[in-house]
């Protein structure tokens, strides 16, 4: 589709308002010779229990249906291996059902529970995700998920996913990055950045202390990819648990408002045919014009340089929360940040910069904890989890461990689970002695944004401090507080 | 008849014995495999370091058996040096007239059937590169020389840009190309389409492939 009715734009509206009430993550890991799936998502539920001062009996009796994220069981050669999870979870009878949609399987998940909660059908759903791909050996790891391409136009050539982004990337590097320097030295930061940050989150697989220098030395995967610029290939499991109004304030206290918007684009890059671009609140119909003239070859659209369904996403989850500018009125996002440049083009389809100006909003210093230009608290930190290249990808968890992250900051949990000297022990890890509190202070909203591959799904999950709503009844209200300016202290 | 084309290959089992892969025929719309087709390897276990049991390997051979549908015509014709694309004619259609490469049996907008396009002439004279990606990694059962030279190719008067990889030289952004096909033993996959730099002799094609 290239042009949208009117009822195709509608603002996705929802019978009742959606809390989110706690959330869980296990430790992320490569592999986990020792441990079967579903004692990393008891060990999800256990904290989301935790959190929330709860059994994890307590919290069971709660829950009302059962959404499942898990991406791609062919790795584990069992189907309806999320019947075996809801079973180790003891949660039978109730209904449950996989969902499945790439690297956004964990987002999706979060979309389909929250429909139940605002439906009415359930008053408290689980979303729980988990992906195990330590399973196979590399190279045949590398022909299942390139089954996620076009089995006859693309999986045969090579059988190798990271090959049908690849040119993706490489067409942004030279029509928006002008293959500069400077370009390729901004997308090394952003893994200096997300490794960075993993060295104080005891759930993440890859802590380091990086270089610019050593991304750039770091081997050739896809020019100009290097092994530092992807994310992780990861087990582990991930869980949120949502319900409507009176029965989360029964769970909890401070029970966070949550709103998910989702888009699509064609499962092969091949068939993007030509468009106008859809524009976010926080755009013209006239800024755009010269975008072909400021970086030649960057006229078509979505073409290969943008991800029309992060746009979508990013517009009905706008709608839906009231959003009018991303860095306005948000006080932190995860992003999946699959590659160092797919993270700038994210930032570009869900309106932190406009097209072709993505990489201003590393450059700006805006993107992280404390902005290093300025010393000061950055402006809207992204990826403070250490994101898909620090923390993790297990694909069907993936989304759920973003909005976790993203909660623990609203709820001001970040430091006490981060910074817990016990968890780093459970793990076999020691707790840094440099360890830093990431906390975002004052955090009232958040933004995750899960994506699939080339870009065939992606949500938008945003979390709102119920206190600091934007939107009330449909309607736009009058800001409750003002994004802070300059300051979290 | 339909035949669903598949070379018999062969292939040891556990015992060292040589084992013929089977082959598919269709005889009256039904799926025929007559031969062997998969290989039991019992499982192994696997210890950790200390000898502690972990779990066990399960091995699988297994052949797929899957049907090009309504695609069909587009991977016979790659073998008889021919590229077809699909147009919808669907006069109420709000895109008439557009040519899809991916060849598409039903239209994105209307959903109508699409009329089947002989697209090789076209092709020849405007095909030029969008983008391009050089990897030397690759997954299990890839038949590609390494390394791929992937290259997505853009047409003047097709809305689509078709994924492909080159098989002479080095691509860049904006590069003029000319299909090649493998018409000698044909695969009857995608990989039957490859790509060279205008200009390039028919001597230095790879085995198999003409113009």
């Amino acid at each position: 589709m290239i042009k949208f009715s009117k009822e195709q734009l509608k603002i996705p509206e929802m019978s009742r308002p959606v809390y989110l009430v706690t959330v869980g993550e296990s430790e992320f890991r490569r592999a986990f010779p020792h441990k079967r799936t579903e004692e990393l998502c008891v060990d999800a539920m256990q904290m989301a229990a935790e959190l929330i001062d709860m059994s994890p009996a307590e919290l069971k009796r709660y829950i009302h249906t059962c959404y499942y994220g898990h991406f791609a069981d062919h790795f584990g050669d069992q189907l309806l291996g999320e019947s075996v999870i809801h079973d180790r979870l003891g949660l039978d009878p109730l209904g449950n059902i996989g969902v499945k949609t790439g690297g956004a399987t964990g987002g999706s998940t979060m979309w389909e529970a929250v429909k139940a909660v605002a439906s009415g059908y359930s008053d408290c759903a689980l979303a729980l995700g988990w992906e195990r791909m330590d399973e196979v050996p590399t190279d045949e790891g590398n022909h299942l998920i390139s089954c996620a391409a076009d089995k006859d136009w693309e999986t045969p050539l090579g059988h190798i996913y990271t090959g049908y982004y690849a040119v993706m990337a490489q067409k942004y590097w030279q029509v928006f990055g002008k293959s500069e320097d400077s370009f390729r030295r901004t997308m090394a930061e952003i893994a200096v950045k997300n490794h960075g940050y993993a060295c104080y989150n005891p759930f993440a697989q890859a802590p380091m202390k990086i270089t610019v220098e050593d991304v750039l030395k770091s081997p050739v995967v896809a020019y100009p990819l290097r092994a530092l610029d992807c994310c992780l290939m990861s087990v582990g499991a991930s869980c949120c648990i949502v319900a409507d109004e009176k029965t989360a304030r029964k769970m909890t206290d401070k029970p966070l408002r949550i709103y998910v918007g989702a888009g699509s684009h064609t499962l092969r890059p091949a068939d993007r045919r030509d468009m106008d671009i859809p524009l976010l609140p926080n755009e013209t119909p006239s800024q755009y014009k010269d975008l072909g003239e400021r970086f030649p070859g960057g006229d078509r659209y979505p073409g290969f340089t943008g991800f029309l369904a992060a746009r979508m996403a990013a517009y009905y989850a706008y709608g839906m929360a009231g959003v009018t500018d991303p860095c306005e009125d948000l006080d932190m996002v995860e992003l999946h940040d699959a590659f160092t440049i797919s993270d700038i083009q994210t930032y570009e389809d869900i309106g932190i910069r406009p097209y072709g100006e993505g990489r201003d909003y590393v450059e700006s210093g805006d993107c992280y904890h404390t902005n290093p230009n300025t010393g000061k608290p950055g402006r809207l930190p992204a990826n403070l989890s250490g994101g898909l290249i620090g923390c993790m990808h297990a694909v069907g968890a993936t989304g759920l461990m973003q909005i976790s992250e993203c909660a623990l900051h609203i709820w001001n949990k970040h430091a006490e689970i981060h910074g817990d000297p016990k968890r780093w022990k459970a793990y076999g890890k020691k707790k840094p002695k440099d360890w830093q509190d990431l906390t975002v202070r004052n955090c009232k909203r958040t933004l995750a944004i899960s994506h699939a591959g080339v870009g065939s799904h992606v949500t938008a999950t945003i979390l709102v401090d119920p206190d600091h709503l934007l939107k009330k009844s449909g309607k736009k209200k009058k800001k409750a507080s003002s994004k802070r300016k300059g300051g979290k202290k | 008849m339909a035949v669903a084309k598949k070379k018999t290959t062969k292939k040891k089992n556990t015992a060292g014995k040589v084992v013929k892969r089977g082959t598919v025929k269709v005889v009256k719309d039904k799926y025929v495999p007559s031969g062997s087709f998969h290989v039991a390897i019992p499982n192994t276990p696997i210890f950790d370091e200390k000898g502690k049991l972990c779990g066990v390997t399960n091995p699988r051979d297994m052949t797929y058996m899957h049907s090009y549908g309504g695609e069909a015509p587009f991977f016979d014709a790659l073998a008889k040096g021919v590229l077809l694309g699909t147009k919808c004619v669907n006069p109420d259609c709000e895109f008439k007239g557009s040519i899809y490469l991916p060849y598409r049996i039903h239209c994105p907008d209307c959903l109508s059937k699409m009329k089947k396009v002989t697209l090789t002439g076209l092709v020849k004279k405007t095909a030029r590169v969008h983008t391009f990606m050089i990897t030397e990694r690759t997954g299990a059962f890839n038949t590609l020389k390494k390394p791929i030279k992937f290259i997505n190719i853009e047409f003047d008067g097709v809305c689509t840009i078709l994924m492909s990889y080159l098989s002479v030289g080095e691509p860049e952004i904006g590069m003029r190309v000319v299909p090649i096909f493998r018409t000698k033993n044909p695969t009857y996959t995608i990989t039957d389409l490859s790509w060279v730099p205008l200009g390039t002799p028919k001597s230095k094609l790879p085995a198999g492939f003409t113009f």
